[in-house]
């Protein structure tokens, strides 16, 4: 008891230096940055640490995942459905190069985490000692900033610097490397939240006049079209987003990492662009006059060629990372900013419009794509189950308040197509890196900041098993995520292109799978298969209903594939429909 | 125009903190981009750290190179310039044997000509020191590598642009 009050006296005081070791100090720094929950696994490097996490564990929660990977993953589920910055934490060597793929997600995909990472002590850097990686200089190309810390005085400095630069600007993942003996060492520790750095600007001022002459443009449009991205959710820009594109009547289509902004409903939403996106803004990029971006960074999957990419367009682009402005796609008029500021400057230079007959042009080509695909996809009239139809069901019985929590693969594709969502912040999914593997441990993250929402992790067969073992950590946390494969026994994404490109020469992408029911099963959790329509709706009623973890595996149509498509390096305007 | 192939001088302002060169020379290692040169000094400003580097590579290119360089926490400024936009020099130290200087008359009029500085002379050895153009170096070189050079060893380039670079207005301006 008397410890415990010790250290609540001190979190409270930090005007005022006192004399603690490098170790305490970081979990100190981490409570003063408000951290609650941190994802990792101890080793020998990093020791120091856990036994102040051990110490601390009334205020901060420590999740052991089953491999590191899981804990990078389950940090940036955390911080994408939280806005906060996610944590992770390892030991140097193998540790360390684990959180390798979640730190170059987190990178391509914008997203605010921390990692700690121990280090061999500093007499022995570059000793090729036990467990000793350059993890400093792997990690510098996929990191916004990081830095090895070699005495205790230096950790309050650099983590809050750390804690600032990621969640900042366009945000990012950040590494700070700390030796065993800087962990060991005592100093006089006291805090002072980072509030800038001379050589980092996180936001470039507007030019209010690209704003006027944006304003103008759009006013002025005939046929225009707005594409999103996550810039509008990382900037808490949704409400000043709605009301620009309502005012002028601006149909607007999303990028994967933009969904959820505003409803699936919303009437001004007209889908998904992209590779496998809606076929009316696909085909109508080639034909809108003026594009607006607004936080997106035209990535290779959205424009397809970029030859013939809205060549007939005037392009706006709403960005606040400035080397995004004509690096893929080149820009008329480039808004630099902030969007929540910037868009909400835009408003009231914009006149109210509707659109009526260039609205009608989405929805005859909607008409036909639900003809061609969707409706196979949704009311499938074969015996087999589609992954469409699986979400679907979540959809109704979700009623769009559930975040969906994908993996990589043509289930991705399926999910961010179908998932129906009413709030922002609702689809979590690895999209620049494409990263298998995340959907299990993200969704757990996920789940731990916003408990009360529903989260369901949709996954395939194969990226499920690149983390499964994260089921584990979901078992010992009790953390009630819904956790869906849709199993097709295939790399259903990879088949389908051999289907395509590769006269279906099915190269090691047949699974063969195991009893999965049985391994969630070994874990403890409630788990169920399903093979048949007439069980698809009960079990998802069942996984809904509960206030457990729950696994549920769909057995569903071996080879099917995911349409419309753009094939690789066409023009969004020859999307495919079959 | 943009995708003519041309020699640049970049200018990067940083801080001076350990593995910002492996962050910088990733940028361009990752677009497979050979950096034909660099140097590596203190600036014109306090604790602030000046890289030079020589890259031959589009207009286009460059541009998108230098907003990479910008967004690094710890870059500055990065700026990039033509050999017309700037006043540029490399240095050349060459170890010859001092016999020569002696036995081969050609040698004196060669430094005399170059207008090479010789740093050191004793009995084995003397070194030549010659500051440039690459061209002039490159000359000098070919020379004296008739006779023999013991070492040879040439600098990266280091340049001052002939325009202003306001670099110090914009630190002065963080202070406020």
């Amino acid at each position: 008891m008397k410890e415990t009050q010790t250290i609540e006296n001190i979190t409270k005081s930090t005007a005022v230096t006192e004399r603690i070791t490098g170790s305490e100090a970081i979990v100190r720094c981490l409570l003063e940055e408000g951290v609650k929950v941190l994802y990792g696994y101890p080793g020998g490097a990093i020791m120091p640490v856990y036994d102040e996490l051990f110490k601390y564990q009334d205020k901060i929660h420590h999740v052991l995942t089953r491999h590191e990977q899981g804990a990078t993953h389950a940090a940036q589920g955390y911080a994408r459905i939280s806005g906060e910055v996610g944590v992770a934490i390892a030991t140097s060597g193998p540790g360390a190069t684990n959180l390798i793929t979640g730190i170059a997600d987190a990178q391509i995909d914008s997203t605010p985490m921390v990692c700690i990472t121990g280090q061999v002590p500093s007499h022995l850097l570059g000793s090729d000692a036990f467990q000793e990686t350059d993890i400093v200089g792997i990690s510098t190309p996929i990191t916004k900033w990081n830095h090895q810390i070699t005495e205790a005085a230096e950790i309050p400095e650099v983590i809050a610097k750390a804690f600032y630069i990621a969640k900042s600007g366009r945000p990012g993942p950040v590494l700070i490397d700390i030796t065993k003996d800087a962990q060991f060492e005592e100093f006089d520790f006291k805090y002072k939240r980072c509030k800038g750095i001379r050589s980092y600007k996180p936001v470039p001022e507007t030019d209010i006049s690209s704003l006027e002459k944006a304003a103008e443009l759009i006013n002025t449009a005939k046929k225009p079209l707005v594409v999103w991205g996550q810039g509008v959710i990382l900037g808490k820009a949704e409400e000043e987003f709605k009301a620009v594109i309502e005012k002028a009547g601006l149909p607007a289509a999303w990028t994967i990492l933009g969904a959820s902004a505003i409803p699936t409903s919303h009437p001004l939403n007209v889908g998904m662009v992209g590779m496998h996106g809606n076929y009316a803004p696909n085909i109508l990029t080639n034909e809108c006059d003026v594009l607006i971006a607004i936080g997106m960074r035209f990535d290779d999957r959205v424009t397809g060629n970029l030859a013939s990419y809205a060549k007939q367009a005037k392009i706006i682009h709403f960005e606040i990372d400035p080397a995004e402005v004509d690096k893929n796609v080149k820009t008329d008029i480039a808004v630099l900013g902030d969007a929540k500021q910037s868009l909400k400057d835009l408003l009231p230079l914009l006149n109210a419009n509707s659109h009526h007959d260039w609205h009608q042009k989405f929805k005859d080509l909607y008409k036909i794509e639900f003809e061609k695909v969707i409706k196979y996809d949704l009311h499938p009239t074969k015996e087999g189950l589609t992954m469409g139809e699986v979400l679907k069901e979540i959809n109704k019985q979700t009623k769009g308040e559930a975040a969906i929590v994908s993996d990589v693969g043509q289930h991705q594709m399926v999910a961010c197509r179908y998932a129906e969502f009413n709030t922002s912040k609702s689809n979590i999914t690895s999209g620049g890196l494409g990263t298998m593997g995340f959907g299990l441990p993200a969704a757990i993250g996920a789940k731990m900041a916003a408990p009360e929402r529903e989260v369901v992790s949709i996954c395939g067969d194969g990226g499920y098993q690149m983390t499964i073992q994260e089921l584990g950590t979901i078992f010992q946390q009790r953390t009630a995520v819904k956790v869906v494969v849709l199993n097709n026994d295939f790399l259903g994404m990879v088949r389908q292109w051999q289907q395509l490109f590769f006269d279906k020469r099915y190269a090691s992408t047949k699974m063969t799978n195991p009893d999965f029911v049985t391994i969630a099963k070994g874990y403890h959790l409630n788990a169920r298969r399903v093979t048949k329509r007439e069980e698809l709706a009960s079990a998802v009623e069942e996984m809904i209903a509960s206030k457990e973890p729950y696994f549920l595996e769909v057995c569903v149509e071996k080879e099917d594939n995911v349409f419309p498509m753009i094939p690789s390096g066409a023009s969004v305007s020859d999307i495919r429909l079959e | 125009m943009d995708k003519e192939i041309k020699h640049f001088t970049v200018s990067i302002y940083t801080e001076n903190n350990i593995g910002l060169l492996n962050r910088i020379s990733a940028i361009f290692q990752r677009r497979h981009i050979n950096i034909e040169s660099l140097n590596t000094s203190r600036s014109e400003i306090d604790g602030v750290s000046r890289f030079t580097l020589v890259v031959d590579i589009t207009e286009e290119q460059m541009k998108k190179i230098i907003g990479q360089l910008e967004r690094q926490v710890e870059v500055i400024k990065a700026y990039y310039h033509t050999d017309e936009e700037t006043i540029y020099q490399i240095s050349a130290i060459f170890k010859i044997k001092s016999d020569l200087l002696f036995e081969e008359r050609q040698i004196q009029n060669i430094i005399k000509e170059s207008h090479a500085r010789i740093v050191t002379v004793n009995k084995e050895f003397f070194v030549l020191e010659k500051s440039g153009r690459k061209q002039e170096i490159d000359l000098l070189h070919r020379e004296l590598s008739a006779f023999g050079i013991m070492q040879f060893v040439r600098s990266g380039r280091i340049a001052v642009t002939k325009n202003e670079m306001k670099i110090s207005e914009m630190l002065a301006a963080f202070q406020h």
